[in-house]
Parts: structure tokens; C-alpha cells; sequence
């Protein structure tokens, strides 16, 4: 049986959460729209599902949105925002984003460049992936009631390092500037708290938290500028047109709850699991070094670089012996092309190319990740050999 | 220990699938690997999204599914940028050294048998297997064909491999392959190499394979609508330069567009004015970068007897001793003619057929046999001063 060590890319559901949204799937399969009995089953249950979600991260049912996932959760809150605050005639017109978000935020915030006419900036970070909130202050002051949205993740997904995202929602709020965060990589291992963290939005993904893939949750602040740019009928309060997914719902919350309780006693348990493992993999393997923070990172996410090789080839590597990791960042187009987080964090180009994400979820034990650390160092021996043994043929 | 490795490279074709299906049988430990390679954008001539490509979207979704129902690992690999660095603009430029490249050397070369074979060791495979129709044959087997067991791995022997014609002589690919030594044969398999065309797409059907009926590929993969021509213009407009085109006494008998757009040996598409000199149909007979001419003539001065390449490969690593009596091929398609490999100090050669060949076109291949054995071949170079031969019309 291969091992599954790829948490960040996707969770298995929960057996709660998969029981909990079988009745929406067979009898109770009303439109939760409808104003018929069959419908009013599907809306009490949407209605505890906001509720559910809510109470999980410190936000009222009626600041909750069901999505279809994470990505469009993060597409609704920059267009929202963006395109509300046009619409009243502010001037903020400007995207600030950190330089190693996900793609649903930098492809967002291009196209909101390129074809809506905004301005769209990026906020530096250290070697480690961090952003330093003085750096967002300086930028804030510097081009007051230009800024219009904050955009910072939680976590990054390819290298795990947690962002101050306390700080950067005060120095936000203080200056009228909204304060999005994508928290998709977080539920499962860190408390959430909207109000104490000072976020104003932040786009979660079901499927992450071991709920089921097809779900993501926008969560929107009473009073935030928004417009819903998924256009139709007024289901979610308007906020997203389209019929919900109650099954989904329903199993997020559950999912949800369930992660909130066993944070606890995992997150301690997958923090030492990750610092065996990132101490294995450092001792083993020769060029290796961890990206991202070694302690300020999420409980169960791991990040390597290895010099001169290259991340898919070795993850390729990895699941022919039956272990199954990632890279970390979308797929390369064949040429060496390093990373553009890691560019961003300064990481030389014959490093940037090997990322490795190693990410630990509940079902992980500490022989598998003694496996792993008995199948890595030859692994990316054998592909350091091929490297060579390309440059020989193509000199 | 376990079974013995092997990548093979698939495109969703039925050759391909056929040889992964063969090695499975043949009890191998296989991995299906498709390299998605750069393609010109765009619609063919039909005005259909274009499907003349190994690496389609569709390509990529049959491959997937006949590794599934192999139970085979299955990758699909970006090599985009690589191909278009390594085979695409080598072969522009060849065409703006007013010759006629063939891409595929550089393909086999760098591609499978370098960025592909790379990947194969990583994954700890012993071989690469491809679809192509030649076969090898090794110094410990006989012929490691279709009907052998599985060996154990590949080690050094002082014997060497042998890179052979593929059995069936409509199908034989052992021109494009002729780019590889003894590192790579002691590492390939051509699973189909043993069997002709019909018989692999019987095996297709034996196999359930659903790409049994599928229509053969055409012309060069990453060629949206098969017209080299067209693909130039649209993608390196600056390469060509109008100019005369010219009898091989200097006399200007026309205009052409652009050297590039030019090969030796065509008819069609000579805009030559009405000349009483002849009255016979002119034939590009070479190109003339210095003076950005075409040299047209007619068919009876389109001959060479003798041909020269620069740097010359050879699939033993090592040149002949002496003077070989031989054959050998100047296109992918051209017959087998006979003659004398002569290699030449500083690692070229030259081969002198028994009889003048039409067409022979620097940057293509000559690719030399010694009866099914490939001994080598190289890219052809433009003579100083090319001495035609008259060719029997």
C-alpha cells in the first residue's frame, strides 16, 4: 500500500463527514431554495452548516458563504472587493499581494490588471517566505487611499511558513484598507479566530480538512464593500448565485468540528513528526536544505530543496517506490524552471528547481516517515546520476 | 530481486501502446511515459483544432487510459520548452543556413534518448522502450525482440550493440535512430521492432488496445498544418531574404521568395521565366547562401555520386578502420544505394555511391548500412564547390 504524505495537495474525508452528508445525497435531496418541505429539510440543514462553520473560526452564520472551493472563494473576495469599491467611486484601486501566493490569488489579481483596469502590487519576503509587516506598513503609507485590498495566505502551500497575519490585519484596519487572507492550508492544524486575527475575508477549502473535494467557504465580514461576481439567483445572501451543495456544506461542518477537536492533540503530535522528519532528511541526504521557516511553519508541512535536482523527477521517483509527495508548485514545462516562490525567497536557481513538500496528515505514523527516510537519500542519488548522465549525452 | 525496469515512451498511437502491452506480457516492472512536446498553436487546414501531434490533449487521454488498463504507472511530462529549445530551433535555423534539416536526430538524441532517458534512470528503469520499428541487438542475447524473456539488467561487455532495421522494410526507423551509441542501445528496446505494421495493429486488437484503428500520424509533429513553409513564415519571417534564381552558368532565370522555402531536387513552385534555352522543367538543384540564390537546372544535372557529412556518428563509438563497402540512405524515405563509407580524418566522412543520387540536400541524413546493421551516419554539409554528376533521367 503506498504512503500517502501529500496533506497539503488534498486530506481524505473524514468517515464522519462522508456519513453526515450521505442523507443529502439520497432522500433529503431537496433544492434548498424551494419553499416545499423538501426544501425546507435542505435549508435547516444549510442553515446549521453556516452556523457550524461560523462558530469554528469566530464568525457569525451570516458572514459564511459555501463555494464551490478554495480557489473560487479567493476569486469571489478579490473581484468582490475590487469591484465594490469601484463601484462606490473609491479611489482604492490598488491589489496588494504578498510574492509567493497561490495562483488563485496572482492569476486573480493579473486579470484584474490586465482586463479591469486596477493596479495590482506585490509585498516582498524574507528568505524564509515571510512577509515582514513592516514592509507592508511602509507600503501602506507610502501610497495612502491607494490601497484597496490586502491579500496575504495564512500559510504558504509550497513552503508552510505562517505569516504574521494578526499584525497585517491591524495595520490594515487601521488605515481603511480590507484584509483577505487564503487560509486553505490551515484549519486542520491551527485555531482560526477572524476577529482576533483582524481578517475582514479569508477563503478555506472543505476537502483540506478532510470534508469532502467540490466545497470551499468564503468567509465576509458584516460591512465589507462586496459584489458578487457569480451572477444569477440570491442564493447565499446574494453573495454567491448558484445552487449549494448541502450535502457539502454539511459535511464541512462536521469536518470542520471534528478538526477544531483534534487540533490539540495533532498538531503537537504532526510538530514532531515534522522536526524528525526534517532532521532525517537534513542528516541523510547531501545538498539538502528546508525551505520556508524551521519553526514558524505549519505543524505538518515539510519543504525541501535539493541542489541540482529537479522536484518532479524526484517526486516521480518517490511514488515508483510507493510514497506519494509533491513539489509543492504547479508543473514545470520541461525545461529546468525553478520555482517562483522559492525565486521570490531569494533561493539560488540550482537549488529552486528541486522543491520537495513532505505533508503529514492524521493517518501519519512514524514509520512511514522512517520509510521515507530510509527511501529518500537514494533516491535523490539516483536522479543526480541521471542528471549527469543527460549532460554526458547532450554535450 | 526484482523485475527489470523499463520506461516506455508512449504518445496514445498504437506502435507505442503495442510495445508497452508487449512488455507487460513479457512479465517487465513497466512505466508509461508521455513527453508533451511544443506544437505551433493553432488550427490545421481544415480549420479543426490540430490533432497531428503525438502530444494532443487527446493523445494524452488515450495514453492515460491504456496505462490504466495496462496497470501501468503513467506520467505525462512537460518537455515543451526543452523541444522547442533543442529540436525547434535548431531545425529554423537550419533552414537559415539554406539547408533542409530533419528535426527528428535531435529529437531521438536529446529528447527520448537524453531529457526522456534521464528521467528513466531517475525512476531506476534498466531500459527506455520506444515504438519505433528497428530493433537491437545486444551481446548477450541474440535479439532482446519481442519473444525474449525478461533479462536482468544491462552490463559492460566488451561486445557491442547492434542497431538493426526494423523487419518490416515499409516501417523501418532506422534512419532517425542511426543518432545512437553503445550507451543508449545498451539501454533501448524496440518492442515492435520484430513484427510489420499489420501484425502490431493484430496485437493491438489482441490486446484490446481501443487506438487499433487509429490513422497514422503525418509530416513533422509540432506542425499545425504540415506545410514547413507556411510553419517558417508564421514563426521565423525574418530568415528569408528574396533573391535570383540562377542556372548553374550564373544566367538569372527568375525570382524566389527565400531560400528556406527551397529544397533540392523540387519542381513544383520554381517561378523561372519562359526561357528558349529549355524546354525542359527546372529543378532546384542547390542553394547558394553566399548569393542567396536558388541554382536550378534540369533533372539530368540533379545528381550527386559522392556526399560529404561533418561530423560523423557512428553506433560502435568508433570509426571503421578503413574504407567500408556499404549502403546507404540520403532521406527517411530515399532507396538504399550502394558505394564506400570513406571516413575522414577529424571525424567526418564522406560515402561514394556506385551510381549518382538524385536529391541529396545537405542537412538531411546520410545514414550508412552495412546489410540490417546501422553503422552510422551524420548531417550532409554543402560541398565548396558541388560536383554534379549526370543521373540517368
Amino acid at each position: 500500500m503506498p504512503i500517502y504524505l501529500d496533506h497539503s495537495a488534498t486530506t481524505p474525508i473524514a468517515p464522519e463527514a462522508r456519513e453526515a452528508m450521505l442523507p443529502y445525497l439520497t432522500d433529503l435531496y431537496g433544492n434548498a431554495s424551494s419553499l416545499h418541505s423538501f426544501g425546507r429539510d435542505a435549508a435547516a440543514a444549510l442553515d446549521e452548516a453556516h452556523y457550524t462553520v461560523g462558530c469554528a473560526i469566530g464568525a457569525r452564520a451570516s458572514e459564511i458563504v459555501f463555494t464551490g472551493c478554495g480557489t473560487e472563494s479567493d476569486n469571489l473576495a478579490l473581484r468582490g472587493v475590487m469591484l465594490a469599491l469601484r463601484q462606490t467611486g473609491s479611489p482604492r484601486q490598488t491589489i496588494l499581494s504578498a510574492a509567493t501566493e497561490h495562483h488563485a490569488i496572482e492569476a486573480t489579481a493579473h486579470q484584474l490588471q490586465q482586463l479591469f483596469g486596477f493596479e495590482s502590487a506585490l509585498l516582498p519576503v524574507d528568505a524564509h517566505g515571510w512577509v515582514d509587516p513592516a514592509d507592508l506598513r511602509r507600503i501602506l503609507d507610502a501610497r495612502p487611499n491607494e490601497i484597496g485590498l490586502v491579500s496575504v495566505m495564512m500559510a504558504n502551500n509550497e513552503v508552510g511558513t505562517l505569516q504574521s497575519i494578526q499584525e497585517i490585519g491591524a495595520l490594515c484596519r487601521a488605515r481603511g484598507v480590507f484584509f483577505h487572507t487564503d487560509a486553505v492550508q490551515c484549519p486542520a492544524y491551527l485555531p482560526i479566530d477572524v476577529n482576533a486575527l483582524n481578517i475582514d475575508l479569508m477563503s478555506l477549502s472543505s476537502h483540506k480538512f478532510y470534508g469532502p473535494k467540490g466545497v470551499g467557504v468564503l468567509y465576509l465580514r458584516d460591512g465589507v464593500p462586496y459584489i458578487s461576481t457569480a451572477t444569477g439567483g440570491g442564493h447565499e445572501r446574494d453573495r454567491r448565485a448558484g445552487t449549494v451543495n448541502v450535502a457539502g456544506a454539511v459535511a464541512t461542518a462536521v469536518a470542520l468540528k471534528l478538526v477544531t477537536k483534534r487540533r490539540e492533540t495533532e498538531a503537537p503530535r504532526l510538530s514532531a513528526l515534522r522536526d524528525r522528519l526534517i532532521a532525517g532528511v537534513l542528516a541523510r541526504v547531501p545538498d539538502a536544505m528546508l525551505t520556508g521557516h524551521p519553526t514558524r511553519r505549519l505543524p505538518h508541512h515539510t519543504s525541501f530543496a535539493f541542489k541540482g535536482v529537479d522536484g518532479e523527477v524526484l517526486l516521480m521517483a518517490l511514488d515508483i517506490e510507493g510514497i506519494a509527495v509533491s513539489t509543492g508548485s504547479a508543473c514545470t514545462s520541461g525545461s529546468p524552471e525553478p520555482s517562483p516562490v522559492l525565486l521570490a525567497m531569494g533561493i539560488p536557481t540550482e537549488w529552486a528547481l528541486g522543491g520537495l513538500r513532505i505533508t503529514l496528515g492524521h493517518g501519519t505514523t512514524a514509520a512511514e516517515i522512517d520509510t521515507l527516510l530510509d527511501i529518500l537519500p537514494a533516491c535523490v542519488a539516483r536522479v543526480r546520476a541521471s542528471v549527469d548522465f543527460e549532460l554526458r549525452a547532450t554535450a | 530481486m526484482g523485475k527489470t525496469r523499463v520506461v516506455v515512451a508512449m504518445s496514445g498511437g498504437v506502435d507505442s501502446s503495442v510495445a508497452a502491452a508487449l512488455l507487460v506480457r513479457q512479465g517487465y516492472d513497466v512505466i508509461g511515459i508521455m513527453l508533451r512536446l511544443w506544437a505551433e498553436d493553432g488550427n490545421d487546414a481544415h480549420g479543426q483544432p490540430n490533432t497531428n501531434r503525438c502530444c494532443a490533449p487527446e493523445a494524452v487521454v488515450d495514453a492515460r487510459a491504456i496505462a490504466r488498463q495496462l496497470g501501468i504507472p503513467f506520467y505525462d511530462i512537460h518537455a515543451e520548452a526543452v523541444f522547442k529549445q533543442r529540436v525547434v530551433e535548431p531545425w529554423i535555423n537550419g533552414y537559415a543556413d539554406a539547408t533542409t534539416p530533419n528535426p527528428c536526430f535531435n529529437c531521438n538524441r536529446s529528447i527520448r534518448f537524453g531529457f526522456l532517458m534521464q528521467r528513466a534512470l531517475a525512476l531506476g528503469a534498466e531500459y527506455l522502450a520506444t515504438g519505433h520499428y528497428a530493433r537491437v541487438e545486444g551481446p548477450q542475447t541474440a535479439d532482446r525482440g519481442p519473444q525474449d524473456s525478461v533479462s536482468g539488467p544491462a552490463t559492460e561487455s566488451p561486445r557491442r550493440y547492434k542497431l538493426l532495421k526494423g523487419h518490416d522494410p515499409k516501417k523501418d526507423q532506422s534512419y532517425v535512430l542511426h543518432v545512437l551509441g553503445q550507451r543508449d542501445l545498451a539501454r533501448a528496446m524496440f518492442p515492435c521492432g520484430g513484427y510489420v505494421k499489420d501484425e502490431v495493429r493484430a496485437l493491438a486488437r489482441e490486446f484490446g488496445l481501443p487506438t487499433a484503428e487509429r490513422p497514422e500520424s503525418q509530416d513533422l509533429c509540432f506542425l499545425t498544418q504540415g506545410d514547413y513553409r507556411g510553419f517558417l513564415k508564421r514563426n521565423a519571417p525574418d530568415i528569408a531574404t528574396p533573391g535570383p534564381i540562377v542556372t548553374s552558368r550564373g544566367e538569372v532565370i527568375g525570382q524566389h521568395e527565400g531560400l528556406p522555402y527551397y529544397t533540392v531536387g523540387q519542381r513544383k513552385g520554381l517561378q523561372v521565366h519562359a526561357t528558349s534555352s529549355s524546354a525542359e522543367p527546372w529543378y532546384v538543384l542547390r542553394l547558394d547562401a553566399a548569393r542567396n540564390a536558388v541554382v536550378a537546372g534540369p533533372l539530368r544535372e540533379l545528381g550527386a555520386s559522392s556526399v560529404r557529412v561533418g561530423a560523423m556518428h557512428y553506433c560502435a563509438d568508433a570509426a571503421p578502420a578503413s574504407d567500408v563497402r556499404a549502403s546507404a540512405r540520403i532521406r527517411y524515405k530515399a532507396k538504399e544505394a550502394a558505394g564506400w563509407l570513406r571516413p575522414l580524418s577529424g571525424g567526418g566522412a564522406r560515402f561514394d555511391f556506385d551510381e549518382p543520387q538524385r536529391d541529396a540536400t545537405p542537412g538531411q541524413g546520410l545514414v550508412v548500412y552495412s546489410g540490417d546493421e546501422v553503422i552510422g551516419g551524420g548531417v550532409i554539409v554543402r560541398e565548396a564547390s558541388a560536383s554534379t554528376s549526370s543521373i540517368a533521367a
